[in-house]
C-alpha cells in the first residue's frame, strides 16, 4: 500500500499520529460514587453528595468499573498492572465540583498492549498494520458547563461528574488518516464486543484526542499538536488531514509549530488554537490520598479473563473456517458486535428447525442476511437493531425455503411483507397463498398438459434444440400459477422428454 | 445530690442506667454549664435542644427497659469538624459559615446510635489548622488554665481541637471528639489536664468529617480518663464501607480490656526524643513517668527513632500538599460562601471567594502544598517527604520489635499565651514535635495527663502503640494515670 504524503513546497512530508480516546466505561454507576450514570437524564438529577464534593465526602472505587478496565486490556493483549494507584489531577474549573480529578498518572492500571488493522480488506495480508497501545488508565468525567440558559450566568450540570472513563493512549504508531481511522474504528468495535464502552460517539460516550507532528519521512518526530475531544472516525481522519497540511504550511513558510492543545472546528473543517503550552495548567498530581492502591488479586483476575467473550478477530477467522462463510460475509457480520450476535441466533434457530448442524445451513443463512435482509433494511432507511424481522423469524422463512415449502423467489415476497406488517412467514405463505406444489401427480399432469399442447417444440427439443427446457419449465410454472417446486418440475420434465 | 458535670463518661453511663438520675437531669446540667461559659469560647453553635432531645430517648428506653448503648445518656461536645445533620458545620471557617450539610458523619452518628447527645459544635482552629485555636473564624478559645503567678493571661487550649480539651477541662462537657492530624487531640489534652487518643489511622471513620490531610486525618476522644477514652472510642470506631482506608477489623472492647498491670511489658523510650534545650519539666515528668511504668512492672528499655528530626518538615510538606487539593472543593460555585465582584468572572469569583474565605494560616498551607506539589518541585519536596515518612514508619516498626509500647512527651512545653506564637509560624509548628512522627506512622497514641509544671500548668505524657493496639495504648495509659493520680483542675473564673 502506498505511503499518505503531505506535498509540501520542499517535499514529500509525513504525518505522525497517536490517539488519546476517552471511552466511558458502561456501568450502572460512577467510578467512586453509587449515582447512576444514564444517558440524557434531567440536569443534576444524578449527582451523589461525593459527586457535588459536599465536605467530607470520599470516593470509593466502583469495583465493576475497575473489572471493565481490565476486561478491555485483557482484549487488547496488554500487561494488566496488578498493582495500580489513583492520582489526583488539580485544577480549577465550575464543571470539577473537588477541584481535582482523580485520574492515574504514575501507575495506570493497564500498560503495553496492541490492536491490528487491516487497510485494505482486498488485501488483507499485506496491509496489515499493528498499532501500540502505551497504556489504559482510569479516571472520572467531569461535569457540563450549560451557557444558554441565562443572560449572565452559566450552569453547571453534575451528572457527567465521576463518570468512569477509560483513557485508551496510542503508541505515536499512525502515519495517514485512513490508519487513524482504522484504529479508532477496530477499537471501537472490540469496546463494543467486550461491553466496556457502547462506543456512542454521538453521545458523548468515546471521543479522541488526536496528537499529530510532521517530519520529513526518516526525520526524528517534529513538535506535536493535541486537537481536543473530537467525536466522530470521520472528523477524527480530517483533523489529522488539516492538521497535518497545516504544519507542513507554517514550517514551510519559514514558521515553528508550538506545542498547544487545539479544537476541531467541523464547519470550516479546521483547527483553531485553545491553549499553548505556556498558559498549560500545572496540574500538580499526586497520589490520592483517600484511596488505597488498587490490588487485582489472581481470582479477580481469572474470572475477567473468562468473561471475555469470543473478539472480532477470532470470530471472522472461526466464521470463515469452521462455518464456511465467505471472506466479504465473515468480515460483514463481525464488524458489530451485535450484527455478529444477530447471525448467531439466526444460525441456531435456523439449525434446529432444519433439524441439522449449524455449519450446514451458516452459509446460507449468511448469504440471506447481508444480500436479502440488509438489502429490504437499507432500502427502508432501517438497519438490524430496528429491524421488525427477529433472528427467529428470519429462521422460520429459512426454513420454508429448506423445507420446499416456498420458492426462493417467494421468500423475497414473504420477507418484503414480513418487514411492512411484522406477520411471521408461515403465517403470510398461508395468508397469500404462496405455498409451492411438491405434489408430483399433479406435477406431472401439468407438464403432460404443456407437453401435449407443444407436440412441435417437442420435437424440435429432441432434435437437439436443447435451450427449449427452459420454455417448458416456464410454461409449467406458469400452468401451476408459480406454485409448482422449481425442483420438481426440472426433475419431471427431464424424465418425461428423456 | 451528686453534681451532675462533674461525673464523666462512665459514671454518667453507669448512674443513667442505675437510675440514680437521669440523662436528661445530666443533659440540662451541662447545658447551664455550656451556657455559662461563652467567655472560654469553646463552642460555635450550642444545642442544648439536641442534647434533651437524646437524653429523653435515653431516658424512654430505659422505662421501656430497653439497653441504654456505650454511651447511654452522655452528652458530649462534637468538633465543629464533624458534619452533624441540620446544624451548621463550619471548620471554624468563614468559607463555610452558615453551611448546614443534609448528611451526618459516621463518627456522629455511630455516637448517637451509641445513645449520646450533642450540646454542640465545638471551636477549633480553621480546617482543624493550628496548634494554639488561634486561627479559628470564630474568635479564640480560651484555656480555663491559668498560670499560677497570678496574672490572667489568657493561655492557649492547644489546637486543633482547643474547643474540646476547653470544654472537657472545664466541665462544659463530660466528653469530647477530637481530630488529629498531627497532635490535634493529643496537644490540646496535654495543655488542658485531660485524655485524649488518636486511634490506629483507619480505626475511625473520615467519612463526613471536613477533610485537612486525607492521610493522617483520624478521629479520637478526648475526655477526663482513660476509661472513658476506652469506652468512647469504642463507640466512634468502626468499619465504614464508605471510606475507602477504613480498617476492615472488628471493634475490641476497650474497656472490658482495661488493666494497669504492666508486668512483662516493655516500654521504650526513645532516645532521639531527649533534645537539646529541653524544657526541664517536660524532661522530669518524661522521667517520672518512665519511673511509674517501671513501677508498674513494665521492663524499660531505650529504643531509637532516628529519622525523628525529619518527621516536622515532612509533615509540614505532606499535610499541606494533601491541604492544597483537599480544600479546592470551596470555590463558591455549589455551597458556602460566594463572593462574586460587578462583573466578574469564574476566576474573579474563585479569587475573591477564597481571599474572603479563608484565614491567613489555612491560606499559608494552602500556598506551602501548591509549592511543593508543582512541576519542578514535586520530586525534591513531595516525593522526598513521602520517604521520609517511610523510613518514619521503619523506624517505629524496628523499635516495636524491642518494645510494646514507647512513652514520651506530648509536647515540648506547657501551654503557652495567646499571641506568644501567634506571629511565629515556625515556633508554632515545632510544638507538635513529638505528636507529629506517629501521626506520619499511623500509630495509636495517647496523652494522659502527668502532673503540673512549676507555673501550675497540667503536662502530658504521650504513650504510643503498635498499629492496631489501641488496647496496649490505653493499658500503658491507664498505669500512668493511677499513678499520676492527677485531680489538679482549673479554678473557675469564667
Amino acid at each position: 500500500m502506498e505511503n499518505y504524503r503531505i506535498h509540501g513546497m520542499s517535499g514529500e512530508w509525513e504525518v505522525v499520529i497517536g490517539l488519546e480516546v476517552h471511552a466511558q466505561v458502561t456501568s450502572q454507576s460512577k467510578l467512586f460514587s453509587g449515582a447512576a450514570t444514564a444517558f440524557g437524564a434531567a440536569p443534576n438529577s444524578q449527582v451523589s453528595l461525593v459527586d457535588a464534593a459536599m465536605p467530607g465526602m470520599l470516593p470509593v472505587p466502583n469495583r465493576e468499573c475497575i473489572r471493565q478496565a481490565v476486561r478491555t486490556g485483557m482484549a487488547l493483549n496488554a500487561k494488566i498492572n496488578p498493582w495500580s494507584r489513583f492520582d489526583r489531577k488539580n485544577y480549577f474549573y465550575a464543571d470539577l465540583p473537588q477541584g481535582y480529578q482523580i485520574s492515574q498518572l504514575y501507575h495506570p492500571i493497564v500498560g503495553e498492549g496492541e490492536i491490528d488493522v487491516v487497510l485494505d480488506e482486498k488485501n488483507p495480508e499485506t496491509t496489515t498494520k499493528t498499532i501500540g497501545i502505551e497504556r489504559i488508565h482510569v479516571e472520572q468525567d467531569a461535569g457540563k458547563l450549560m451557557h444558554d440558559q441565562h443572560p449572565t450566568m452559566s450552569y453547571v450540570d453534575l451528572n457527567r461528574s465521576g463518570v468512569a472513563l477509560m483513557e485508551i493512549v496510542s503508541r505515536p504508531d499512525m502515519r495517514s488518516p485512513a490508519e487513524a481511522g482504522a484504529y479508532l474504528t477496530k477499537l471501537r468495535q472490540i469496546l463494543r464486543y467486550v461491553g466496556s464502552c457502547d462506543g456512542n460517539m454521538d453521545q458523548g460516550s468515546m471521543r479522541a484526542d488526536v496528537n499529530v507532528s510532521v517530519r520529513k519521512p526518516g526525520d526524528e518526530f517534529g513538535t506535536r499538536t493535541e486537537t481536543k475531544n473530537v467525536n466522530s472516525v470521520r472528523f477524527v481522519m480530517a483533523v489529522v488531514e488539516a492538521e497535518a497540511r497545516r504544519q507542513v504550511d507554517v514550517i514551510e513558510d519559514g514558521g515553528r509549530i508550538v506545542q498547544e492543545t487545539r479544537l476541531y472546528d467541523p464547519d470550516r473543517n479546521e483547527t483553531r488554537s485553545m491553549r499553548s503550552k505556556e498558559d498549560a495548567h500545572d496540574y500538580r498530581y499526586f497520589p490520592d490520598p483517600d484511596l488505597l492502591p488498587l490490588e487485582l488479586d489472581q481470582a479477580f483476575l481469572d474470572e475477567c479473563e473468562a468473561s471475555l467473550p469470543e473478539l472480532p478477530d477470532a470470530k471472522r477467522a472461526r466464521y470463515e473456517s469452521s462455518l464456511g462463510l465467505s471472506a466479504y460475509n465473515a468480515r460483514v457480520l463481525t464488524s458489530d458486535v451485535e450484527t455478529a450476535r444477530w447471525f448467531e441466533k439466526l444460525v441456531t434457530a435456523t439449525a434446529a428447525k432444519a433439524k441439522k448442524p449449524e455449519a450446514e445451513v451458516a452459509k446460507q443463512a449468511s448469504n440471506w442476511l447481508t444480500s436479502e435482509l440488509f438489502g429490504a433494511l437499507n432500502k427502508l432507511g432501517t438497519d438490524l437493531a430496528s429491524s421488525p424481522v427477529t433472528p427467529e423469524s428470519g429462521a422460520e422463512l429459512l426454513g420454508l425455503v429448506a423445507s420446499g415449502t416456498i420458492s426462493g423467489s417467494a421468500a423475497k415476497q414473504v420477507l418484503g411483507l414480513m418487514l411492512e406488517t411484522g406477520d411471521g412467514a408461515a403465517a403470510i405463505v398461508t395468508r397469500e397463498g404462496l405455498t409451492q406444489t411438491s405434489d408430483t401427480g399433479a406435477i406431472e399432469a401439468a407438464v403432460d398438459a404443456v407437453l401435449a399442447a407443444n407436440a412441435n417444440k417437442v420435437a424440435d427439443y429432441k432434435g437437439g434444440k436443447e435451450a427449449l427446457f427452459g420454455f417448458f419449465v416456464g410454461q409449467t410454472m406458469k400452468a401451476m400459477q408459480g406454485k409448482g417446486n422449481p425442483g420438481l418440475v426440472n426433475e419431471v420434465l427431464k424424465a418425461k422428454l428423456a | 445530690m451528686t453534681q451532675l458535670t462533674e461525673l464523666g463518661v462512665a459514671a454518667i453511663r453507669d448512674g443513667v442506667a442505675a437510675g440514680s438520675f437521669t440523662a436528661v437531669e445530666v443533659a440540662e446540667a451541662f447545658n447551664v454549664n455550656v451556657a455559662a461559659a461563652s467567655a472560654l469560647n469553646a463552642f460555635i453553635v450550642a444545642t442544648p435542644e439536641k442534647a434533651i432531645e437524646a437524653a429523653k430517648a435515653t431516658d424512654a428506653r430505659r422505662a421501656k427497659g430497653e439497653a441504654l448503648g456505650l454511651m447511654g445518656g452522655v452528652p458530649i461536645g462534637m468538633k465543629d469538624l464533624f458534619a452533624t445533620k441540620g446544624v451548621q458545620t463550619t471548620a471554624a471557617s468563614h468559607i463555610l459559615e452558615h453551611f448546614v450539610p443534609e448528611y451526618e458523619s459516621t463518627v456522629s452518628q455511630n455516637l448517637w446510635d451509641a445513645g449520646a447527645g450533642m450540646l454542640g459544635k465545638l471551636n477549633l482552629d480553621q480546617f482543624a489548622m493550628g496548634s494554639s485555636n488561634e486561627t479559628s473564624y470564630f474568635g479564640n478559645v480560651i484555656s480555663p488554665w491559668r498560670r499560677k503567678d497570678g496574672g490572667n493571661a489568657a493561655l492557649a487550649p492547644g489546637g486543633s481541637s482547643g474547643g474540646s480539651s476547653t470544654a472537657v477541662s472545664a466541665r462544659l462537657a463530660p466528653a469530647a471528639t477530637g481530630t488529629d492530624t498531627g497532635g490535634s487531640i493529643r496537644q490540646p489534652a496535654a495543655f488542658t489536664g485531660i485524655s485524649g487518643i488518636k486511634p490506629t489511622y483507619g480505626r475511625c471513620s473520615r467519612w463526613g468529617i471536613v477533610a485537612f490531610a486525607s492521610s493522617l486525618d483520624q478521629a479520637g476522644p478526648m475526655a477526663r480518663d482513660v476509661r472513658d477514652c476506652a469506652i468512647m472510642l469504642e463507640a466512634m470506631a468502626g468499619f465504614d464501607p464508605k471510606d475507602a482506608t477504613s480498617l476492615d477489623m472488628a471493634v475490641p472492647h476497650w474497656e472490658a480490656g482495661l488493666n494497669p498491670d504492666m508486668k512483662g511489658k516493655r516500654v521504650g523510650v526513645p532516645r532521639e526524643y531527649r533534645m537539646d534545650g529541653m524544657d526541664a519539666d517536660v524532661a522530669a515528668s518524661w522521667d517520672q513517668g518512665i519511673a511509674w511504668l517501671e513501677d508498674a512492672g513494665a521492663e524499660i528499655v531505650e529504643v531509637s527513632l532516628p529519622h525523628t528530626k525529619y518527621a516536622l518538615p515532612a509533615y509540614y510538606i505532606i499535610a499541606p500538599a494533601e491541604a492544597s487539593s483537599n480544600l479546592a472543593r470551596y470555590d463558591g460555585v455549589r455551597y458556602g460562601l460566594r463572593d462574586l465582584p460587578d462583573g466578574a468572572g469564574l476566576q474573579d469569583m474563585y479569587a475573591a471567594t477564597r481571599a474572603a474565605g479563608f484565614g491567613a494560616e489555612v491560606k499559608r498551607r494552602i500556598l506551602i502544598g501548591t509549592y511543593v506539589l508543582s512541576a519542578g518541585f514535586y520530586d525534591a519536596y513531595y516525593t522526598q517527604a513521602q520517604k521520609v515518612r517511610t523510613l518514619i514508619s521503619r523506624d517505629f516498626a524496628q523499635a516495636f520489635e524491642q518494645c510494646d509500647v514507647i512513652l514520651a512527651p506530648t509536647a515540648p512545653t506547657a501551654a503557652f499565651g495567646l499571641g506568644e506564637k501567634s506571629d511565629d509560624p515556625l515556633a508554632m509548628y515545632l510544638n507538635d514535635v513529638f505528636a507529629v512522627p506517629a501521626s506520619l506512622a499511623g500509630l495509636p497514641a495517647m496523652s494522659v495527663p502527668a502532673g503540673l509544671n512549676r507555673e501550675g500548668l497540667p503536662l502530658g505524657l504521650q504513650i504510643i502503640g503498635r498499629p492496631f493496639d489501641e488496647q496496649g495504648v490505653l493499658n500503658a495509659g491507664l498505669a500512668l494515670e493511677v499513678r499520676a493520680g492527677f485531680v489538679a483542675r482549673p479554678e473557675k473564673w469564667w
